[in-house]
């Protein structure tokens, strides 16, 4: 597997440190409600597809990337800062269990 | 057809011509009493308990492909009771006991085999925290020595005591650790379930959960909708898909989790051997192959196969800790998909649907899980209440902060 | 027996070998499978399960039958295809899975209890009585078991790993691949041809056919000789790839010193990582068997392996050959056999059209159905025009076709198409992104046609990717006509072999249908085909058909099982390379280091690092001894210890403060110039991340310490909120561990041993910061303590730190001071309550460890929100105390807490032991733990049970912090 980083071009998966979904992006306000803080840390959709999630390129340059990949097939769509991003987006996804 | 060396001599007389199907292949009936989602070993076992120590036997497992097709056919085979969070303790306690009787309850041989484990430390640290582990094995009720440098040395000769990156300090011997050969635990309670009258229905995949009132009715399937109070979600890695047919999102994250098996060789390792500094865990299968594994890939994946890095890492581990399998090839590798939840315990619990459980989260401990996980959601499903020794593997933990986090590293699913 | 005039091997020359103690001799080019059938050698293993006698099948490295162990020295290699291990002077082999001799096996005994070994058996078997498995049965399996044996000696040879990148990469070089290649080449783009072979040409070496007017070796040569010169193209023999993985990566084993007798710093393996921008595959076809009774015995070999042994190695198989095969293909063999005189006693040929006007005779419409010869063939039985005839026979040559190799177009989940015109799998397009198969791995069973479509699978590939390659003619070929009619499995009684390897005939197939084992996967996994060395290569194809015939199924419906790497097996140590030894994990030295061990010291590992454990003075016995002193000197003059592993991360920029604020749970913004504080981080989900202090060293620059273990995980952290949440944010992060040497100078004579030789110790406060000079060197100065003594830590450039660590020793001898350890360091902080991530280990809360009013209740920081959550804090959780052995016995780390009176168990747990140490200071053994409700319980008595250690001791509870509770020497 090979991602593409924006600053240093295409470099080997054992470059890089995951993390998780998206979802760590989307931090609620301190005072959110606890469903929220449930939500933000421990729910995921989990799809089988597409999929946007968390990698850092730790020997690297050390920025934190964004990247749009399949879960099932591994293809790498669209590879982003984290610190570039725009503007974040309200939290997504289903209604959590109760 | 009850198995037993005899038979399997009459059968050879008359060019076994005699066997009968392990199981039957019925089609499915409108409506189940309960219906479980997902023909892997937990949903067989859960099946089979459900049977056996209920009485229900109006039940369906629904099966996307073959049974046994998920982990429960592709894991290192491991079997142990080494946990030492109490709500963890008591679990694997149970399953181990139930392992120890399981040929003589399923009538099918399953190789469960206690031939020791041995996690081995490297460092001080290494030694006290598993002394913790060792004490709460032993304060359970089950077994753990502490062994030291010579102690492991006495076991495991073949180490390489003198070069390896991480000296080897000691280990904790758990006599009752030992493995199993995983078809056959499918295969087993399959055969079980089907013998009490459990519909075994394979290649039908459930397509959707129908709801009414916040209550369970049934399920859609590609082979049609039945119907069920009582429906019991027990998919693994697939967790994720199928309860959001039911609205909802899980604490669980699909990860892969590569394992390999070399060619056949005479015995060289009788433990199962486990490397505290290298994520590597060794054995050998009674069929000669070394069988081990490492730690995941690390990102989410629902691709049954991994990539070269933890490949390489893995063999890396196995050279560091015992050079003398270096001329073993391997012949396969293969990647499961694991339910990693945020803790790295499981889930066995209702949900907010009434009728509808799911019984997830093995993370990749779910092999040695499986008698007590199908014993503890059969209970479950049966009675409406929690088993005792899974009472604390409740779906709400992470929200409340009741957490059974072994490893320590919190709420990021890769890490467990 | 050499053939004259035959063959690509030198003649000129000898090479001596070894076979069971046997010397033997061959030539250079010489596999060890064809040395020895050239010898006369029929007889090279036994099966798996029945022990049945084997000779050789393949002449690849497909191999099932004949693999042996490769001896050298003192070491040795299992499972060794003879048809893939080159000869070399000395080379010794020996036969495998065999006692007490490969002719004379005891356990061929199994072969006669054969009905009661039939598929699955034992699972259905050996559970009565229950202790018996463990006892009897599985210990007389396992012996019987496996195959090769490994040494059980550390394997101490040389294997190596490499990178290469390229723009297209061709695997095989047969016609198509050395078409694809030269296309590719003489576009001008980066190409790597690999083969496994050890000589490059595929089938064209062990054919006769004529390939651009020219033999098909000659034709090869031109275009190596073309390929070589280029500087394009890197040629790779003895090169198997062997997976394909994401994004164009695929694994490839070299095999740079098997084939050489071993040197010392010869690598053996090398595992290569080719990330290919495109790639053809052009890996050929495999040759399958037809399953009959006793198809298995010696002298029982592939049709185009019996061509490859004559046109390639000059050996002829056999003297009075027949063939069993259901295509013309295998009539090649037949003609080039007896081109070369050698006596072809029959064809038989199950199509009953097939023709017949050959030099020998053709049985159209007959099958064998049985053979005879126990260890070696002597005959085969034939049905024809409904009479048995038998012939007598010391080579039969087997074809039932021919398989593409299109295992790698497997390895990302890809499932091949059935092909119902060849009768056979062929890869599904675009089944791993980039990869095109291309000739006979494609199904195309055609010279002429896998050259062409060599040379258009490699524009096709360019053109994908930007680049072009000129067209250019295409060789002609000549070639046969292939009319296959599948035959899978001739019925009949008895055994037909279908996984040769494994032990796996028609029978167990039919069996496994039986029992409803149905489904592929369950069939593979009932019966262990396809499961041996071979993985399924010569066998999957046919069990599938006889699956499907047994299930009233087709083959497509039937399925296929799944592929997957490596496509040959690989050494563990060859994708291990590099990690034997220390070559595991880097190693991380202190600038300390030799100066530590040139006191004797020894180092211990924490982490990746190295550090001392103590240092011995003269008279110590043990470390105890060392360690007691070093804690009493510490506490009573002065003790100096390397702390440069502690992580340093320097944060810069007018929003440091406000970034810190929001990583620690307490308040940095307020914290003046030139101080220190202590901060306390969290993860998000609310446990202790780690501890450490943070120095104000400009109004916008601070610099952060974490504890060794957790310096990476911190700065990952630092990295991630610092991007995800505060990116507008004027701060920015780096670590400079390595950037800093840094030194504790502890004990009431700290500040004496540093007055006069650094510039400005005086007059700073407990918790402050400089920045000094040392000898003309920018240094900093920490006033901060882990000892519980005054106490001071000393920073200088890294490549200063040896030289101040050795002047700061000696100073410190003068006081009657010195260096101080690890168990030292750890006896001091446990007196003193300070944690480490024994105590911090990723389950406790700042609630847990006291340290809940840290939590700043006016801000925000990460981890602050989950904190909060119901079961975190309370009398259930277990609260960090300190323990004190009442009767002064030792205690023990690990030791679980009981209330006494309690029975000892799960139910009754209180809580458990983390950091141990014999305080010299007080005397006694003290401990730090957790404990329910321990805050709450100073002063109690608990029963510490160490069932491990045999230690059950009674403790009192305490405050965490022994010694100096107010912190006066602290601060003095």
């Amino acid at each position: 597997m090979r991602i593409t980083c924006p600053l240093c071009g295409p470099r080997d998966r054992r470059e890089f440190t995951y993390y998780g979904a998206e979802d760590y992006l989307h931090r609620p306000a301190p005072d959110a409600a606890p469903e929220a803080w449930d939500a933000y840390l421990h729910l995921r959709d989990n799809p089988a597809g597409i999929t946007r999630d968390l990698w850092y390129h730790e020997t690297g340059c050390t920025a934190w990337l964004l990247v749009t990949r399949n879960t099932v097939t591994h293809e790498i769509l669209e590879v982003a800062l984290v610190a570039g991003r725009s503007a974040p987006k309200p939290a997504r996804g289903r209604r959590a269990a109760p | 057809m009850r198995y037993s060396g005899l038979k399997v001599i009459a059968e050879g007389l008359f060019g076994n011509t005699g066997w009968r199907p392990a199981w039957r292949d019925p089609a499915p009936k409108p409506e189940y009493d309960a219906i479980l989602i997902g023909g892997g070993g937990h949903g067989l076992a859960t099946a089979y308990y459900l049977a056996k120590n209920h009485g229900l036997t109006n039940i369906a497992v629904l099966e996307k492909g073959w049974i046994g097709s998920g982990n429960i056919g592709r894991n290192t085979t491991i079997v142990r009771a080494n946990y030492f969070l109490p709500g963890n303790s008591e679990f694997y306690s149970h399953s181990l006991k139930l392992w120890e009787g399981l040929e003589a309850d399923l009538n099918y041989n399953v190789m469960h085999s206690q031939r020791g484990l041995i996690n081995l430390f490297h460092s001080d640290g290494q030694r006290d925290a598993f002394a913790r582990r060792g004490n709460a094995m032993i304060n359970q009720g089950d077994d753990a020595i502490l062994l030291d440098r010579e102690g492991v040395r006495e076991h495991l000769p073949y180490l390489d005591f003198e070069q390896t990156r991480f000296p080897i300090y000691g280990g904790l011997l758990h006599p009752r650790g030992g493995s199993a050969r995983h078809d056959a635990v499918a295969w087993g309670y399959a055969r079980g379930a089907d013998r009490r009258g459990v519909d075994l229905i394979q290649n039908c995949e459930v397509t959707g959960i129908d709801i009414e009132d916040g209550a369970v009715r049934g399920v859609q399937t590609t082979r049609g909708a039945i119907r069920a109070r009582k429906v019991g979600i027990i998919v693994a890695g697939r967790s994720g898909q199928v309860a959001a047919m039911a609205g909802m999102r899980l604490p669980v994250e699909s990860h892969i989790l590569q394992a390999f098996v070399t060619e056949g060789l005479k015995p060289v390792i009788n433990h199962v051997v486990s490397f505290g500094m290298g994520h590597f865990y060794i054995s050998q299968s009674d069929k000669g192959g070394l069988v081990f594994g490492g730690d995941l890939d690390f990102y989410a994946s629902y691709a049954s196969r991994g990539n070269l890095p933890m490949v390489e890492h893995v063999m890396e581990a196995g050279m560091t800790l015992m050079p003398m399998i270096g001329r073993a090839k391997v012949l396969r590798s293969w990647g499961g998909i694991m339910d990693m939840t945020p803790d790295g315990s499981p889930i066995i619990d209702r949900t907010h649907i009434d009728g509808l459980f799911i019984d997830c989260g093995w993370n990749y401990g779910g092999f040695k899980a499986v008698p007590a996980s199908g014993w503890c959601m059969a209970h479950l499903m049966a009675t409406g209440q929690p088993h005792e020794v899974a009472r604390r593997f409740r779906l709400d933990r992470f929200a409340t902060g009741h957490l059974l986090d072994e490893e320590g590293t919190g709420s990021q699913h890769n890490l467990h | 027996m050499r053939v004259a005039g035959k063959g690509l091997v030198d003649r000129s020359t000898t090479v001596s070998f070894r076979f069971d103690g046997q010397s033997l001799a061959g030539h250079p080019g010489d596999t060890l499978a064809s040395a020895l059938l050239a010898n006369g050698v029929k007889l090279v293993g036994r099966s798996f399960k029945y022990h049945r006698p084997r000779g050789i099948l393949t002449a690849g490295p497909e191999e099932p039958n004949a693999l042996v162990e490769i001896h050298e020295g003192n070491q040795q290699t299992p499972n060794v295809r003879a048809t893939v291990q080159e000869i070399f002077e000395g080379l010794t082999a020996q036969s495998q899975n065999r006692w007490p001799s490969l002719r004379h096996d005891l356990l061929s005994v199994n072969d006669l209890a054969a009905p009661f070994l039939s598929a699955g058996f034992y699972y259905k078997t050996f559970m009565w009585p229950r202790a018996f498995w463990e006892k009897l049965y599985e210990p007389a399996i396992r012996r019987a078991a496996g195959l090769g044996r490994l040494s059980g000696r550390h394997d101490g040879a040389v294997y190596e790993k490499a990178w290469a990148h390229c723009d297209l990469l061709v695997i095989g070089s047969g016609p198509t691949g050395l078409m694809a290649a030269l296309t590719a080449a003489r576009a001008g783009t980066d190409v790597i041809l690999a083969d496994e072979d050890a000589r490059m040409g595929g089938r064209l070496l062990a054919e006769t056919g004529q390939v651009g007017g020219q033999s098909g070796p000659d034709w090869v040569a031109g275009v190596l000789a073309e390929l070589a010169a280029l500087p394009n193209v890197r040629l790779m023999t003895r090169t198997t790839v062997t997976g394909a993985y994401d994004d164009g990566t695929f694994g490839a084993l070299e095999r740079v010193g098997l084939h050489l007798a071993p040197q010392a710093d010869l690598p053996r393996e090398c595992f290569w990582r080719i990330v290919a921008r495109r790639t053809v595959l052009a890996a050929g076809a495999l040759e399958r068997p037809i399953a009959f009774r006793n198809n298995d015995r010696p002298g029982i070999m592939l049709a185009g392996a019996i061509r490859s042994f004559l046109n390639r190695y000059g050996v002829a198989a056999g003297q009075r050959v027949t063939l069993f095969a259901n295509s013309d293909d295998a009539r090649q063999t037949a003609r080039d056999l007896h081109a070369a005189g050698i006596r072809i006693a029959g064809v038989i040929d199950p199509r009953p059209d097939a023709s017949r006007s050959e030099e020998f005779p053709v049985y159209a419409g007959a099958e064998v159905i049985d053979t005879a010869g126990r260890l070696a063939l002597s005959q085969i039985t034939i049905r024809h025009k409904g009479s048995v005839t038998r012939i007598e026979t010391d080579l039969l040559g087997l074809s039932g076709g021919w398989n593409p190799t299109l295992h790698l177009t497997c390895h990302m989940n890809g499932r091949p198409i059935w092909s119902p015109e060849i009768a056979a799998f062929v890869p599904a397009p675009n089944a791993v992104p980039g990869l095109i198969a291309a000739g006979s791995a494609a199904g195309m069973f055609s010279t002429a046609r896998c050259l062409a479509d060599g040379a258009a699978a490699a524009r096709r590939a360019l053109a994908e990717i930007g680049m072009s390659a000129p067209d250019m003619p295409v060789p002609e070929a000549e070639d046969g006509t292939y009319e296959l009619q599948p035959l899978w499995a001739v019925p009949g009684k008895g055994r037909a072999w279908l996984d040769f390897a494994n032990d796996v005939t028609v029978k167990d197939v039919r069996q496994s249908a039986q029992e409803n084992f149905r489904s592929v996967e369950h069939m593979k996994r009932y019966t262990t085909q396809g499961m041996a060395p071979d993985q399924g290569k010569n066998s999957n194809v046919a069990a599938l058909a006889v699956l499907a015939d047994a299930t009233g199924r087709g083959i497509p419906e039937t399925g296929t099982t799944t592929f997957r790497p490596p496509f040959s097996p690989v050494s563990i140590a060859a994708m291990g390379a590099g990690g034997r030894a220390a070559g595991f994990a880097p190693q991380r030295f202190l600038t300390s280091d030799q100066a530590s061990r040139d006191r004797g010291a020894p180092m211990i590992e924490a982490g990746l690092w190295y550090r001392p454990g103590y240092f011995p003075r003269p008279g110590e016995t043990t470390w105890r001894e060392s360690c007691d002193r070093e804690v009493a000197m510490v506490r009573s003059t002065v003790g100096v210890t390397d702390v440069s592993t502690l992580g340093k991360i320097d944060i810069q920029g007018a929003d440091a403060a406000r970034f810190l604020d929001l990583v620690y749970t307490n308040t940095f913004s307020t914290l003046p110039l030139g101080r220190v504080r202590y901060g306390l981080m969290l993860r998000e989900d609310g446990m202790v991340l780690d501890d450490g202090t943070t120095a104000r060293l400009g109004e916008h620059h601070f610099l952060m310490t974490t504890t060794t273990a957790a310096a990476g995980q911190v700065m990952r952290h630092l990295d991630f909120v610092q991007q995800a949440f505060c990116a507008a944010w004027d701060v920015r992060t780096v670590s400079v561990t390595e950037t800093w040497a840094q030194f504790a100078v502890a004990g009431p004579l700290a500040r004496r041993l540093l007055s006069g030789f650094v510039e400005t110790p005086a007059g700073l406060p407990f918790m402050g910061c400089a920045a000094v000079r040392l000898g003309g060197v920018a240094a900093r100065l920490f006033r901060i303590s882990f000892s519980g003594e005054e106490g001071y830590e000393i920073a200088v450039p890294a490549r200063y730190g040896e030289s101040l660590f050795r002047d700061l020793l000696a100073r410190a001898e003068t006081f009657g001071g010195g260096a101080y350890g690890m168990e030292a360091l750890n006896v001091l902080r446990i007196e003193k309550g300070f944690i480490t991530h024994a105590e911090i280990h990723g389950r406790v809360t700042a609630f847990d460890i006291g340290l809940d009013r840290m939590v700043s209740q006016g801000k925000d920081c990460i981890g602050k929100a989950a904190s909060r959550r119901p079961g975190l804090t309370g009398p259930e959780r277990e609260q960090l105390v300190g323990l004190r052995s009442k009767s002064g016995a030792a205690i023990s780390a690990g030791a679980h807490l009981f209330t006494p009176g309690d029975t000892v168990g799960r139910a009754t747990d209180q809580g458990y032991v983390t950091s141990v140490g014999f305080s010299p200071t007080l005397g006694a053994w003290l401990a730090l733990g957790f404990l329910k409700n321990g805050r709450a319980r100073i002063g109690e008595t608990v029963r510490l049970v160490d069932h491990l250690r045999g230690i059950d001791v009674l403790c009192e509870v305490a405050d965490p912090v022994f010694h100096d509770r107010e912190g006066v020497k602290l601060r003095a």
